[in-house]
């Protein structure tokens, strides 16, 4: 079975919601819209307080190229445009809408019909590609880089194949794994448009095999679809990082940064994101909802639920049986890479994979003791990276060393820390390596300039 | 016996040669270094900290030699060695030394756990700079300090150290040279290099939030609120500025009157070493005209 070749570990799997079907929350009283939901430049408010909104007004445009817009959810008044605190733990600015019915623009196609590609011949790679930009579409992964910039290759480059990350190696998100099970269709739809946008012939779903149903699903249904092709690859993290998804599925290496996937002509977007696209292109429906995982051991009812962007964490959990009294943490994301929550209030934004509620237990990072030099983060590196080194260096702010070291390779996946036996606090230091290391380059480049 | 002879003839002839030819190349290619460089080395106090803003001490006296020969030493100055060193300096390259006052690092935070609840608990790495990556770090101020002690692991002389107590860095002011290694390694900018003061007194805003007052206020009991209260009662000499929500005092303006110390609603505002508070002040500024005792005059330290 296929899979990527560097390194890799294997954490517990923990899917316990892998079998409760998506359901869809209720509304919020009150939603928040951070303007930070994508990577890049934070989008411009064009509402103000006191302005009505319906579900899919447009509140926020983009802020240039790399961002995206950000369009009302619910329906009701603009409380006041504010900085809350959102899910990085920083202020940052937001609109806030008091929820008043359920009223939906008109433009959105709201029946549960099946548009396909065949259906809709006047669809051009432009049209398409602006239609996403439009809907403000981002990776759905967690990453949520905006999503045409990545269907846009710069000059000099063209994309070969599309590749659709449905591997969700995270443990306990079954997000992506839901959504396959209950709306194949549209997801193979929505990887049609993508390859039309950057107009490739050849699409892989690449799909972790601890999730057989869905693969046997997506494969027979793909059979309509040609040109697409199910992946099935082994059971091993990261497997849907980027960079290990096309070396998995094509055998291809992208080189260090500032190299991307284009440059060795793959475009990968998330399953999520193809589903999301579909909506865009042929239903004419912003980026609104998606699907998020709450789950946790001590979750009374680890559920899939499909939300309004903007709704409070708080109650997204009290929809799943409410916080259990051990709990010791809250993550946003996964629990490799997600990120622990400082409060409750925070709204779940584009990026909002999942929501993980570790108790008490599972939450304690155990003391760090001194490096034995086993090197298990080496061979745990899937970027082929010496973590004890990167660490070290950073913690002694030799830059240039770091630098030397790739340290901007780090894809902060996590593994090397999860694998050392003396816990040591890898990532941690890494990531602010990897931070500074970057800033470095970019004023380097700029002086250049 | 021969072959010995040739052997000893031929590596002496090649030793003679080679050692020719390095002298003359010694010659031809020396690097003429001013002689002053080494002399103005030798007074500085050698501990390379960088203090100076030039790569350790030998380069600062490149850059003083230099400076001497475009006309002033204006703007150069060993935080380390201070006044005296840099009159040495000056000696030494025949200029007039440019008078200096001497500084101090200054913890910007009185974040205390009493003023500043925890809400949340950080198992990371112990590093400042991880934590600020967290965003707001355990507390509601995302501009206090983290308190893992990033600026102590960077002072070479001993000065800052952590109060266990308050989890607040302490400068120990005799030792602290003002080189500023710590205000460089803090991730929130907290501590400030500033002007000692005259007998070490200073009146300082304890305090680095730049949030609005009423998030400021919910996060810290002894945050700035950004009410200005202090800026109006300093209307007489201009030196405080209120600015994104945090007033500051410049200490070439302050005249230590400790007015704003007292108009400061939050008690933000301390003055360091000055003598505890008697009826009848020592400074001729503070009058008994306001006669609400201040409460949050720190402990004079003892000098
Ligand atoms: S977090 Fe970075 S250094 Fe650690 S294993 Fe992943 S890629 Fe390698
Ligand atoms: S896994 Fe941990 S103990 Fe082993 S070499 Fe890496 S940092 Fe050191
Ligand atoms: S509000 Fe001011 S004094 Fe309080 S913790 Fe923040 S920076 Fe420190
Ligand atoms: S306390 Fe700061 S400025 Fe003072 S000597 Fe130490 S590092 Fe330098
Ligand atoms: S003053 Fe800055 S560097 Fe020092 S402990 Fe506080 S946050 Fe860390």
């Amino acid at each position: 079975m296929k899979s990527f070749h560097i390194g890799g570990v294997h954490p517990a799997e923990n899917k316990l919601s892998a079998g409760s079907p998506i359901r869809e929350a209720a509304l919020p009283r009150q939603a928040v819209f951070s303007m930070f939901q994508h990577i890049g430049a934070p989008a411009k408010p064009v509402v103000q307080k006191g302005d009505t909104v319906k579900v899919g007004t447009l509140l926020a445009e983009a802020g240039g190229f790399v961002s995206a817009p950000v369009y009302s959810s619910v329906s009701g008044k603009v409380n006041k445009i504010d900085a809350v605190v959102d899910a990085s733990g920083t202020r940052r600015m937001a609109v806030i809408v008091d929820v008043e019915g359920d009223e939906w623009e008109e433009t959105i196609d709201r029946s549960k019909s099946l548009v396909r590609l065949s259906d809709r011949p006047d669809l051009d790679s432009k049209t398409i590609v602006e239609k996403i930009k439009n809907a403000g579409i981002v990776g759905m992964g967690g990453a949520t880089f905006p999503c045409h910039v990545k269907l846009t290759p710069p000059p000099g480059s063209k994309a070969e194949c599309v590749i659709i990350n449905a591997v969700e190696c995270e443990p306990y998100l079954t997000a992506d794994h839901r959504l396959m099970l209950e709306h194949p269709e549209e997801i193979l739809v929505g990887v049609d448009l993508i390859m039309k946008a950057v107009n490739v012939t050849k699409g892989y779903i690449g799909i972790e095999n601890n999730k057989p149903d869905a693969i046997r699903l997506m494969t027979e249904k793909a059979k309509q679809y040609p040109g697409i092709e199910v992946v099935p690859l082994k059971v091993k993290y990261p497997q849907g990082g980027e960079k290990q998804l096309i070396d998995a599925v094509i055998g291809r290496q992208v080189p260090a940064p500032p190299a991307i996937p284009i440059n060795v002509g793959a475009v990968v977007q998330n399953v999520g994101t193809a589903y999301a696209i579909y909506e865009a292109v042929m239903k004419n429906k912003p980026l609104i909802d998606r699907v998020i995982t709450v789950t946790g051991k001590s979750v009374r009812n680890p559920s899939n639920l499909l939300a309004r962007l903007g709704t409070p964490f708080q109650q997204l959990i009290d929809e799943c049986g409410g916080l259990p009294e051990d709990t010791g943490k809250v993550i946003g994301g996964g629990p490799m890479m997600g990120k622990a929550l400082l409060s409750l209030d925070v709204p779940m934004t584009k990026g909002s994979s999942g929501l993980l509620i570790m108790n008490k237990k599972e939450a304690r990072r155990a003391e760090p003791q001194p490096c034995i030099r086993c090197a298990k983060c080496v061979s745990a590196c899937p970027m082929g990276l010496e973590p004890y080194l990167l660490s070290k260096l950073a913690s002694m702010e030799e830059w240039e060393t770091a630098e030397k070291n790739d340290i901007v390779s780090c894809i902060e996946c996590g593994s090397c820390q999860f694998t050392c036996p003396s816990n040591r606090p890898l990532l941690d230091m890494i990531r602010v390596g990897k931070t500074t290391v970057m800033g470095i380059i970019r004023n380097r480049a700029a002086a250049k300039k | 016996m021969n072959v010995i002879l040739i052997a000893v003839i031929v590596l002496g002839v090649i030793g003679l040669v080679s050692a020719l030819v390095l002298y003359f190349i010694s010659h031809k290619f020396a690097v003429h270094e001013d002689p002053r460089i080494a002399q103005v080395s030798e007074v500085l106090p050698q501990a390379n900290c960088g203090g100076c803003g030039y790569p350790g001490c030998s380069g600062f006296a490149a850059a003083c030699v230099k400076a001497a020969d475009a006309g002033s030493l204006e703007g150069k100055l060993c935080p380390v060695g201070g006044q005296p060193v840099m009159e040495q300096v000056a000696g030494i390259l025949g200029m007039a030394a440019v008078a200096s006052a001497p500084k101090v690092a200054v913890v910007r935070c009185n974040g205390t756990c009493e003023n500043r609840p925890r809400n949340a608990e950080f198992d990371g790495a112990v590093s400042c700079r991880v934590k600020n990556m967290t965003g707001m770090g355990d507390t509601g101020c995302p501009y206090g300090c983290l308190g893992c002690g990033d600026c102590v692991s960077k002072c070479q002389f001993g000065a800052i150290s952590m109060d266990a107590e308050t989890g607040l860095p302490v400068v120990d002011e005799e030792k602290c040279t003002a080189c500023g290694a710590c205000a460089k390694a803090c991730p929130r900018s907290i501590i400030e290099i500033r002007l000692k003061g005259p007998k070490g007194r200073r009146v300082v805003v304890l305090c680095n939030n730049k949030d609005k007052g009423a998030i400021a206020n919910k996060a810290c009991k002894a945050s700035c609120i950004g009410c200005g209260k202090c800026v109006k009662t300093c209307e007489k000499f201009q030196a405080i500025t209120l600015e994104n929500n945090l007033a500051y005092i410049d200490a070439e303006k302050c005249k230590m009157c400790r007015k704003c110390e007292e108009a400061c609603p939050k008690g933000a505002i301390h003055g360091f070493n000055f003598p505890p508070r008697k009826p009848k002040a020592e400074e001729p500024a503070v009058q008994s005209t306001d006669n609400t005792p201040n409460q949050n005059v720190e402990p004079s330290k003892a000098e």
